[in-house]
């Protein structure tokens, strides 16, 4: 091969560039979030993470309540999402015909692109009259807002470990069929200890979605800054919070103290999509070197 | 499968009850997975029911072609949030599209090393930022410095959130164009460049495309970094720098206003919605199946 000219230098160089913009992106998100909450953390430093009033008039920021809302919401979602959908990856993976799994998986997929508000408005009309008559006072709070979300994350876990499953060796579960395990028993003893960190990837790429997951929780969670625990008070989670009071917030302080939630909702979605995504690449991995 | 159903002979001193309860076992988890997937397939199908019952009753000639009627008047449509929504998404794909689609190349034919794992890595984890963190990410870059909320604010913040997908599906689609005719670019002796410009990028053409239709159908109902980017026009935006509708926000801001009529202009937007993410992923899918 002849040495390169100076157009492959130059294209291979301004490809380069245009993928490494990912870095630069994620870095500008991250420092224009840093910069513009400056004002509240200067006033409050990190004590705005545990003071639990949140009283915009007496300019009061402590965002726990908020905290304690996305992260009940979001354990409430999965505590849901992870049975019925492994469940349906199960099924999709072990059980269905082809024709019926592909359909199946499709209509699976189909979920995730039902637009969040359109879950929201679902929720509104359809399941707060329902929890109302189940007892809850208000019929929006932590529980709906739960329910809604495990039916937005379900097709995270379900697609993505049915694909997990598929890295799994044949060899391997041949050969604890051969020695007369039953199909069950082939799963829960060969695949899903092959897949676990696979699967544990998809239930925390899940969890990433439901924490920021925004339009649909807002419309159902009841949106109100005080840590009840019955799932049945209304609850008020960081991305509602943003997205409710950011066009009304008056001052300053007010609005980057938003930015600053944002920024703590930034920080741990990319932990935990980083531990996610760690998952799943281990297990792709692992099936190479196996198979 | 047939394993299972062979009967096992009695003069093998098989403990029959265990076997049994194994099998028993066996057969009712199994079912229980049926079980998930049907209650799963149920929910899609209430919720496209429910939709497409209350859409379609809702659905008028005036919403497609009127503006929003001051509050307290009945009637009006949505014309300007259908135009915003296309408006948005063409911006968006200006912005994200060659970014993603450039990254794509390089990951696809250069990236088989550290610095493309690296980025492949990040375009997966910034894939899962939330929404609403890119709205305030367009918000200080945009909106700020501007001074005012603007379509061109709107547009941005979607054109973000298509990035990271764009490179991935990019990189995807180019990485099945086999080698066999990129060498037959090399026996000319054509450079590189040129090999993957002219060659292998229209191969993957219907493939790229694809892509970009699933991303679009991904961000065209996205609402939340829209709230305080493009905010929200109740008349015709002149030109990008001014506030403009969209449906997304529309329908939010129509369900939780405390109107009758709002109520069911909102589901018939979400209809008209749901229709649009549909058939352009449809689209992409059929395009999809005839490459193959």
């Amino acid at each position: 091969m002849s040495s390169k000219g100076w157009g492959d230098v130059l294209f291979k160089n301004v490809t380069l560039l245009f993928s490494l913009s990912i870095f630069i992106l994620t870095a500008w998100i991250g420092w224009e979030l840093f910069k513009n909450s400056k004002l509240p953390m200067e006033k409050f430093g990190f004590s705005f993470l545990w003071d639990q009033v949140w009283d915009p008039v007496q300019e009061e920021y402590g965002v726990l309540p908020f905290i304690y809302g996305t992260i009940v919401s979001s354990i409430l979602a999965l505590l849901i999402a992870v049975p019925l959908g492994l469940g349906v990856a199960i099924y999709l993976y072990e059980l269905a015909p082809p024709r019926i799994g592909n359909i199946i998986g499709f209509l699976t997929e189909l979920l995730a692109a039902i637009p969040s508000v359109v879950y929201g408005l679902i929720g509104v009309f359809v399941l707060v009259p329902i929890m109302r008559k189940a007892g809850a006072p208000y019929g929006v709070g932590m529980l709906t807002a739960g329910i809604i979300l495990s039916i937005m994350i379900l097709p995270f876990i379900a697609t993505i470990s049915r694909e997990i499953f598929k890295t799994v060796p044949q060899t391997l579960k041949e050969s604890a069929m051969s020695l007369g395990a039953t199909r069950w028993e082939v799963l829960k003893l060969v695949t899903l200890p092959f897949s676990f960190s696979g699967v544990l990837g998809s239930i925390f790429l899940a969890l990433g979605r439901a924490l920021g997951e925004t339009m649909a929780v807002t419309m159902v969670i009841g949106n109100r800054p005080e840590i009840k625990f019955s799932l049945f008070e209304p609850g008020y989670t960081m991305a509602a919070v943003i997205a409710n009071e950011f066009t009304e917030a008056t001052s300053d302080l007010y609005v980057q103290t938003l930015i600053q939630v944002g920024l703590v909702l930034f920080a741990i979605t990319i932990i935990v999509n980083g531990i996610a995504r760690y998952l799943i690449y281990k297990v792709a991995k692992e099936a190479e070197v196996v198979a | 499968m047939s394993a299972q159903t062979l009967a096992a002979p009695s003069y093998y001193e098989i403990d029959l009850p265990h076997y049994r309860k194994r099998q028993a076992v066996n057969w009712a988890a199994f079912l229980l997975t049926g079980v998930c997937a049907a209650l799963t397939i149920s929910i899609l199908f209430f919720i496209l029911g429910y939709l497409v019952y209350h859409g379609f009753s809702s659905l008028n000639w005036d919403f497609f072609t009127k503006l929003p009627k001051p509050v307290g008047e009945l009637g009006g449509g949505m014309a300007n949030a259908i135009v915003g929504t296309f408006k948005l998404l063409g911006l968006a794909t200006l912005v994200g599209v060659p970014v993603g689609f450039l990254g794509g190349v390089y990951l696809s034919e250069y990236g088989h090393n550290k610095i493309g794992f690296m980025v492949r890595y990040a375009a997966d984890i910034l894939n899962g930022v939330p929404s609403i963190v890119m709205g305030i990410f367009a918000y200080t870059v945009v909106v700020l410095p501007m001074g005012h909320f603007s379509a061109l604010a709107g547009g941005f913040a979607l054109g973000v959130m298509m990035i990271p997908i764009a490179v991935r599906s990019t990189e995807e689609f180019l990485r099945v164009v086999p080698h066999s005719v990129r060498e037959a670019g090399f026996a000319l002796g054509l450079p590189e460049w040129k090999v993957i410009s002219f060659i292998v990028i229209p191969t993957a053409a219907k493939g790229l495309i694809t892509g970009i239709l699933l991303d679009l159908a991904r961000v065209a109902g996205e609402t939340a970094p829209l709230l305080f980017t493009a905010f929200g026009n109740r008349f015709w935006a002149n030109g990008w720098m001014e506030p403009i509708a969209s449906l997304p926000v529309m329908i939010y801001t129509y369900a939780i206003a405390p109107y009758d009529d709002w109520h069911r202009q909102s589901w018939a937007a979400a209809l008209v919605l749901m229709m649009l993410v549909f058939i352009t992923s449809l689209t992409a899918r059929i395009l999809l199946r005839e490459r193959r």
